[in-house]
C-alpha cells in the first residue's frame, strides 16, 4: 500500500464533523460551542507551528537545535505535571521536581533506545530523537503527575499516621513508606492498563499512523511494541524519581514531616 | 533544655528530672503542643536540649523521639488494627497494658475504626508506653475520657514516673495538673512561657 497524501480540502472536510459538536453543545444547552472552536483553532495552530519547526529540524538535523527542541518539550512537560496537582512543593521545587525526574527518565530511555535499538545516523536524528522522545515523555508526565498528586495529597491527609509513626522513633524511611508504595502504584497503573488494553481495546495511534503511511503492520507492531516497552521503562523511572525525590523533600534529615514545604493551587 | 524556640514559642529554658513530672496549662492556641512538639523535635526549632547531659542533635531523630516520645491530643493511625500499631516484640506487652487503660487486652484484634475518641487516646498512651520512653511528652491525654478512664491513666502515669519516667503533660485541667506533677509551666498567649505555682 503506498502513502496516501491528504490535501488541506481533505482535512477541512474532517472538520466539518466538529458542526456535530457543535450541534450536540446548542440543542443541549452544553455551552461547549465556544470552548470547542478555540481548542479545535488550538489544535490547528500548534499541529501546523510543530509540522513546521519539525520540518526544519528534520532538513537541518543539527544536534544542538535537538536538544533545544528536547529542552523545550520537557520544559512544557514540567509545567503540565505541576499544574495537575493540587498540592505541590513551594517554590522552584513545585516545577523542578517532575521537569528534573522527566529529563532524567525520558532522556535516559530515549538515548538508550537510539544508540541501541532504532539506531538512526546520526544517532540524535530529530526525525527519531523528537517523536519518541515526544510519546515518552507524554506518558511518563501523566505517570509522573498522579504518582506526585497522589504523594503530596495524602501526606497532607493522613499527616496524623504519619507524625504518629515519627513522634515514637520509627524512620522517616518506613514512616513514609505506605504512602510511596501507593504513590508509585497510581503513577504506574495507566500504562500498565494501556499496555493490556493495547491492540484489542485500542490500536495505538503511533501505529495506525504508520499503517496509514503505507508500511507494513508487521513492521508497524514491531514499532509499536519498542514504542510501548520504552514508554513502560521510561514511566517507571519518572515516577520512582519522581516521588522518591518528592518524600525526600516532604520530610527533612530531623526525620520531621515538612509540609510546610506543600503549597496549593493557585486557583485553591 | 535551654532557650528552645520556634515560631509562636518565645524562648524558654527549664529541666526535669528523672521520675519528675510538669505540668504545661494554658488557654487553647497559647503554644502548649508547640512547646511539646518542640521537645520531640517534630517541628523545625532551636535551642539546646539535652537528655542525660547528651545534646538532641548528637543523636539520630528516630533515636531521640524512641527517648522522648510524643503523643498527640488526636492520636493518628496507620493500620487496620490495634494490634498492628505495635511492633511484634511488644505486642505481648501491649495487650497486657491494655486493662490498665480499661480495655481488653482482645482490643488489640479490634479495628481502628470501632474505636471511640477515649479508646483511642488510651491505645496510643499505651502504643507509646510499651516502648518505655525516658520522657513521655503528653498533649491532652485524658481530655475525651471518662471519669474511670481518667483515673486509670493517671494511676497508670503515676506508677511510670515513680519508676524513673519523666512526665510532661498539657492539660486544661488544673485539678489534674496537682494530681499528676510536681512543678507546672503556664504558656500564655503569644507563646510565653513561664514556671509558676501549682
Amino acid at each position: 500500500m503506498n502513502f496516501v497524501a491528504l490535501s488541506y480540502w481533505d482535512v477541512l472536510l474532517a472538520a466539518l464533523l466538529l458542526t456535530i459538536n457543535g450541534g450536540l453543545s446548542i440543542w443541549l444547552r452544553l455551552r461547549l460551542e465556544k470552548e470547542l472552536a478555540i481548542a479545535a483553532l488550538r489544535m490547528v495552530v500548534q499541529l501546523a507551528l510543530v509540522g513546521l519547526i519539525l520540518k526544519a529540524l528534520f532538513t537541518l538535523v543539527n544536534p544542538w537545535l535537538t536538544a533545544l527542541a528536547a529542552a523545550v518539550m520537557i520544559g512544557f512537560a514540567g509545567y503540565e505535571a505541576m499544574a495537575r496537582q493540587d498540592r505541590r512543593l513551594a517554590g522552584p521545587w513545585g516545577y523542578g521536581l517532575g521537569a528534573g525526574a522527566m529529563l532524567f527518565a525520558a532522556s535516559v530511555v530515549t538515548i538508550f533506545a537510539l544508540t541501541t535499538q532504532v539506531q538512526p545516523d546520526p544517532w540524535y536524528s530529530p526525525r527519531f530523537a523528537l517523536p519518541m522522545l515526544g510519546m515518552i515523555l507524554g506518558n511518563c508526565m501523566t505517570g509522573v503527575s498522579l504518582g506526585l498528586n497522589l504523594l503530596f495529597g495524602r501526606a497532607a491527609k493522613e499527616r496524623g499516621g504519619i507524625e504518629a509513626m515519627l513522634a515514637l522513633g520509627y524512620p522517616k524511611r518506613e514512616a513514609m513508606k505506605p504512602l510511596i508504595r501507593e504513590a508509585v502504584r497510581a503513577g504506574l497503573i495507566p500504562i500498565v492498563n494501556a499496555m493490556a488494553a493495547t491492540g484489542l481495546v485500542s490500536l495505538p495511534g503511533m501505529m495506525t499512523g504508520q499503517i496509514l503511511a503505507g508500511v507494513d503492520p508487521v513492521e508497524a507492531v514491531k514499532y509499536q511494541m519498542l514504542i510501548m516497552f520504552l514508554i513502560a521503562g521510561g514511566t517507571a523511572l519518572g515516577v520512582f524519581t519522581a516521588v522518591f525525590a518528592g518524600a525526600a523533600r516532604l520530610t527533612d534529615e530531623r526525620h520531621r514531616l515538612r509540609l510546610d514545604r506543600l503549597a496549593k493551587k493557585a486557583s485553591d | 533544655m535551654e532557650d528552645l524556640t520556634r515560631p509562636g514559642l518565645e524562648p524558654v529554658s527549664f529541666s526535669l528530672d528523672s521520675g519528675a513530672a510538669l505540668a504545661v496549662v494554658g488557654p487553647s492556641g497559647a503554644g502548649k503542643s508547640l512547646l511539646l512538639r518542640a521537645l520531640a523535635d517534630l517541628d523545625p526549632n532551636s535551642g539546646r536540649v539535652q537528655l542525660d547531659g547528651t545534646l538532641r542533635e548528637a543523636v539520630a531523630a528516630p533515636v531521640w523521639r524512641a527517648k522522648v516520645s510524643y503523643v498527640a491530643a488526636t492520636p493518628g493511625w496507620w493500620a487496620e488494627t490495634v494490634g498492628g500499631h505495635f511492633r511484634p516484640e511488644d505486642r505481648d506487652i501491649a495487650a497486657a497494658l491494655l486493662p490498665r487503660l480499661k480495655l481488653p487486652s482482645a482490643a488489640m484484634g479490634w479495628g481502628i475504626e470501632r474505636l471511640s475518641t477515649g479508646e483511642g487516646l488510651r491505645v496510643a498512651l499505651a502504643r507509646a508506653l510499651v516502648q518505655q520512653p525516658r520522657v513521655l511528652l503528653l498533649d491532652e491525654p485524658t481530655a475525651a475520657l471518662d471519669a474511670e478512664s481518667t483515673a486509670a491513666v493517671e494511676g497508670l502515669l503515676h506508677e511510670r514516673v515513680g519508676d524513673g519516667l519523666s512526665l510532661l503533660f498539657a492539660t486544661h485541667d488544673r485539678q489534674q495538673a496537682r494530681r499528676l506533677a510536681q512543678r507546672c509551666l503556664a504558656v500564655a498567649k503569644g507563646g510565653i512561657v513561664r514556671e509558676e505555682a501549682l
